[in-house]
């Protein structure tokens, strides 16, 4: 879902997603009426906080979402829109982390959510490496 | 302890919706008290913040695998009390 990231620090993240003029997705949600369905925007953030909680464990932990609460969608998110994701280290525990995520349009808040990790080891070397060679280049399309 | 026993008591209630009088010291969090992981893992995080401790939960977890430890040293609730006065005094000290 993202594009770019544009400034990863220990416990926060800002990111940018701009929502494809064409897809698949818009053909059903909505025909004539393309909307972002919201359960995009919660991947979006999801994404934009794994990859902060990721960063904050030095790239060790494969974090996996298994939570997401008071989620709030609280605007309609059109083809072409540009977001910028952002995330906030909530509490790193023992084997989980928790973050709070929130979208932004044109600055105003379009999305938020409170999000559960937990932390496993990586299943397999080649997906680390992945992983890390993806950051590196949305960071460097910043 | 039973300061300790309260507010875990009262977690558990609030975040996995258990009426708090059926939560005994020696319920057993996952056997008795039907908690599963997922919720479990909501307890740990409501204790973190309650006491300003960080539960050892991945290294729980890979005792009991490994059975160097057994699921009633970290799940009967008193003994989970028991453990958080312990990382609670480690942090005072």
């Amino acid at each position: 879902m993202l594009d770019s990231i544009v400034a990863l620090g220990d416990d926060e993240i800002e990111t940018r997603a701009i929502v494809p003029d064409d897809s698949t997705v818009f053909e059903g949600h909505f025909p004539g009426h393309p909307l972002m369905p919201g359960v995009l925007l919660i991947e979006t953030m999801a994404q934009t906080c794994g990859t902060m909680v990721m960063a904050a464990h030095s790239y060790e932990r494969l974090p996996l979402l298994v939570g997401v609460k008071d989620a709030k969608l609280r605007q309609f998110v059109a083809p072409k829109t540009e977001i910028t994701g952002r995330g906030k280290l909530e509490h790193a525990g023992s084997g989980y982390a928790v973050a709070k995520g929130e979208l932004l349009v044109e600055g105003k808040r379009v999305a938020n959510a409170q999000l559960t990790y937990t932390l496993i080891k990586w299943p397999a070397p080649e997906l680390r490496d992945f992983m890390v060679a993806h950051i590196g280049e949305l960071k460097a399309s910043s | 302890m039973s300061s300790t026993f309260d507010t875990v008591s009262g977690i558990i209630s609030e975040t996995c919706d258990i009426e708090k009088d059926t939560i005994k010291a020696d319920s057993h969090v996952i056997d008795d008290l039907g908690i599963d992981s997922l919720d479990f893992l909501d307890v740990v995080f409501a204790v973190d913040k309650a006491f300003g401790i960080k539960i050892p939960h991945e290294k729980w977890t890979e005792e009991i695998n490994e059975g160097r430890a057994s699921a009633e040293d970290y799940f009967i609730l008193s003994n989970l009390c028991t453990r958080i006065d312990e990382l609670v005094a480690e942090k005072a000290a």
